[in-house]
């Protein structure tokens, strides 16, 4: 262990204790958090953990109170996270609206297990990936990002906590069971070769005059915490450049909520990552995320093996939405087949981006399991 | 004032002497300030603000002590009190 | 205006303004609701509590006294209904520097923030509560609450409401406070001075304030006008100070027991978890 108290060097580790150590190598000093299977173990990693770096854990009353105290713990200065699973995931969509409407950076993980309700606790899902997108409230663009190894999903943790502090925004790490779950080796590098993209702070002294929330064209305003002396207002109502609120001008919210969006849509090209494989010149694209882009490389392999073009188009950041990318392949292929652990949601994207210019195929799972090799297989094949 | 029994040091106290400020914008004509003003300074005039509140005056009969009870009970910060130089 | 008033001085600021976002007064309470009040006595108290401002963070709820944060000049949070304690709890542990003080309603922080208020008071969260209690919703328009007095009419209970309410005090005390206390609005300077008291307290302490909502509660239970309400706690209040928060209990047309119940010492979240690691 290097003696700042992050880890260092190869380990065998599974995801959730990964994603806490990316966490931790992140500058994570503060977690909140409600235990629920399958994520539980990212909470015990991090009460053990957060004490040897000067961190904080606190185990609140429930999930509400987790994305809340995360919220106030990023204002306090920390940056802060918290892990959950399904229906941890529902009670924190309240206040996911409170952390984009005052642009508070934070991250949630959420590491997905079947469902609808109580559903399948030990069991991999990935049936809140349309909840992940629009889940809380009112209009907003969101960052998720889909880790397919415990060595994405540390990686994938340190990314959202740069891209939360970049966008000023709660970014979600939407990872399932079985990543969380699977033990696998992950290499954590040096602490100078891991990226930290550090909080803004306003760079003009405190005054009245000070505009917490200065909208220029889709401009990150810089974040003036508790305790730095520039006494902001921060409201979950819509509000003028000031912090103030004001809920009957129309144009305050225009304003407001086009910088919300803005901020996100007009830097997909920085936000997006995507992994391709053979997709140029392919038949077939499959369009995959998470724990699902890992099952799909054996049909793709054997499908290839039989002479198919057949490409892996990897959702890394799922959302935003690669739309440009399913737009710009769609004429060229003859199917899109998306592989997903739910019954047709991200499919949905890629049907709409692909706007019938090719065929969009899902391979639905209902949850608790991955899909069968033959079943991607042969989807493939009867498309290619 | 009226006192129940005269204080020995009564030629050496200096009773202090306020006059009242208000902020017309800001009034909204509760009366709690006219109703718990110890010495019964305030009184409510027929004068409205732009709001259509009616607003407090001081009854120049009367004097008022500082003791601050208007600006503590004033629920809108629209009133308050500032000491009349002796000199 | 033709006439002029007489014997006062007009004036355009008010000597608390440094401590006030001026430029959204008025505040949009109601004539005689007695939230402008306790900032009054809010600011009095931070004044003399000798903090740093620029270290104290206010948060509120959501409701008509969800709306302090937003009038006090301090980094003051506006959060979600129910959610200013964890929001408060968040913010404590993550600067410990900060001094943070929660200032909602009666409804925001015992009904959808009940269960975060019992839980801060048990583990003892740093942060100071004033709750304060109109006995109803009043931010849209006069439903019934958590603490609405059983046989009280409110918009959601006109037939009476049927239910038997929390006591704050009681509540709080059982939930582990180290700092409980009630007043009324009308109780100005022993309000600042237990105000005072709380925010110097180490760990989870309450102050309810009883305030008067003269537009719903007041009008739905024939108690008149904001004074004539002010009038009624002037003489139904007894102050024991030190008495069992069990029999802090407020009926209808019954008397308002105030006063300081508790204020005893014990470690804080953060002293706890110093000492367990």
């Amino acid at each position: 262990m290097a003696n700042n108290g992050i880890l260092q060097g190869s380990f065998f580790m599974d995801g959730d204790t990964a994603c806490a150590e990316g966490a931790l190598a992140a500058g994570c000093r503060f977690f909140g958090g409600y235990p629920i299977t399958p994520a539980t173990e990212i909470a015990e990693r991090m009460v053990l953990r957060l004490p040897q770096v000067d961190g904080t854990y606190i185990q609140m009353e429930d999930e509400i109170a987790s994305m809340n105290a995360v919220l106030g713990a990023s204002w306090g200065g920390a940056r802060a996270m918290t892990a959950t699973s399904g229906p941890g995931f529902s009670l924190m969509m309240e206040n996911l609206g409170l952390g984009i409407m005052t642009e508070t950076p934070c991250v949630v993980v959420n590491v997905q297990r079947g469902g609808p309700s109580t559903g399948m606790p030990t069991l991999v899902g990935q049936g809140d990936m349309m909840q992940a997108r629009w889940g809380s409230h009112g209009d907003y663009e969101i960052i998720a990002l889909a880790p397919s190894s415990p060595q994405e999903l540390f990686d994938l943790t340190i990314r959202a906590f740069n891209l939360a502090e970049k966008y000023r925004t709660p970014v979600l790490v939407m990872t399932d069971e079985t990543v969380g779950h699977m033990s696998e080796r992950v290499i954590i590098p040096p602490p100078e070769e891991i990226e930290h993209y550090p909080r803004r702070k306003p760079d003009v002294p405190p005054s009245a005059d000070y505009l917490p929330y200065k909208s220029e064209p889709n401009s990150v305003p810089p974040m003036a915490c508790a305790g730095d002396g520039y006494r902001v207002h921060v409201t979950g109502l819509t509000h003028n450049e000031k912090g103030y609120p004001d809920t009957v001008n129309l144009d305050v919210q225009q304003q407001m909520l086009e910088r919300l969006i803005n901020k996100i849509q007009h830097n997909k090209d920085d936000i997006i990552e995507l992994h391709e494989d053979q997709v140029e010149g392919a038949d077939i694209v499959v369009v995959a995320y998470g724990i699902s882009a890992r099952t799909a490389a054996r049909p793709i392999r054997l499908a290839r093996e039989m002479g198919l073009k057949v490409g892996l188009l990897k959702l890394v950041t799922v959302w935003p939405f690669a739309e440009e990318r399913i737009r710009e392949l769609a004429p060229k292929i003859k199917a899109f087949v998306v592989p997903e652990i739910n019954m047709g949601q991200i499919v949905l994207e890629v049907e709409r981006c692909a706007a019938g210019q090719t065929e969009t195929i899902l391979v639905p799972h209902a949850g608790g399991g991955l899909h069968k090799t033959k079943d991607v297989l042969a989807t493939i094949k009867k498309f290619a | 004032m009226k006192l129940w029994r005269k204080p020995l040091d009564q030629d050496r106290v200096m009773i202090p002497h306020g006059e009242v400020h208000i902020i017309i914008e800001r009034c909204k004509g509760c009366e709690l300030c006219v109703t718990y003003c110890p010495c019964d300074v305030l009184e409510m005039s027929r004068i409205f603000n732009a709001k259509g509140y009616s607003l407090p005056q001081v009854d120049g009969s009367k004097d008022c002590v500082i003791c601050g009870l208007c600006e503590m009970i004033c629920p809108e910060f629209a009133i308050y009190i500032e000491e009349v130089s002796h000199g | 205006m033709n006439e002029e008033l007489s014997n006062v001085l007009i004036s355009k600021e008010h000597p608390m303004d440094d401590y006030l976002r001026e430029d959204r007064l008025p505040h949009i309470w109601c004539s005689g609701c007695g939230l402008g009040t306790i900032l009054t006595s809010f600011v009095s108290a931070l004044q003399k509590s000798g903090l740093d401002r620029d270290k104290v963070a206010v948060v509120s709820g959501i409701g008509c006294t969800g709306r302090a944060a937003g009038y006090l000049y301090l980094d003051g949070f506006h959060t979600t209904h129910g959610r200013a304690i964890p929001f408060a709890t968040g913010l404590k542990l993550g600067n410990p520097e900060l001094k943070v003080v929660v200032i909602s309603g009666d409804g925001d922080l015992v009904a959808i923030g009940g269960n975060h208020f019992i839980h801060a008071a048990r583990r003892n969260m740093d942060i100071t509560v004033i709750c304060v209690n109109n006995f109803n919703y009043g931010m849209t328009s006069g439903q019934m609450g958590p603490t609405t007095p059983t046989g009280a009419r409110t918009s959601t209970s006109p037939y009476g409401n049927h239910e038997p309410p929390f006591s704050v005090p009681y509540l709080a005390a059982a939930s582990g406070a180290t700092y409980v206390a009630r007043w009324t609005s009308l109780h100005i300077r022993r309000l600042e001075d237990s105000i005072l008291e709380a925010l110097n307290k180490k760990g989870f302490s309450v102050v309810e304030i009883i305030s008067p909502c003269p537009t719903y509660y007041g009008k739905k239970n024939k108690m008149g006008s904001a004074l004539q309400q002010m009038k009624y706690y002037h003489e139904n209040s007894v102050i024991r100070h030190g008495s069992d928060p069990a029999e802090s209990g407020i009926d209808l047309g019954g008397e308002i027991v105030v006063g300081c119940f508790i204020n005893k010492d014990k470690p804080t979240f953060l002293d706890s978890q110093k000492r367990s690691v």
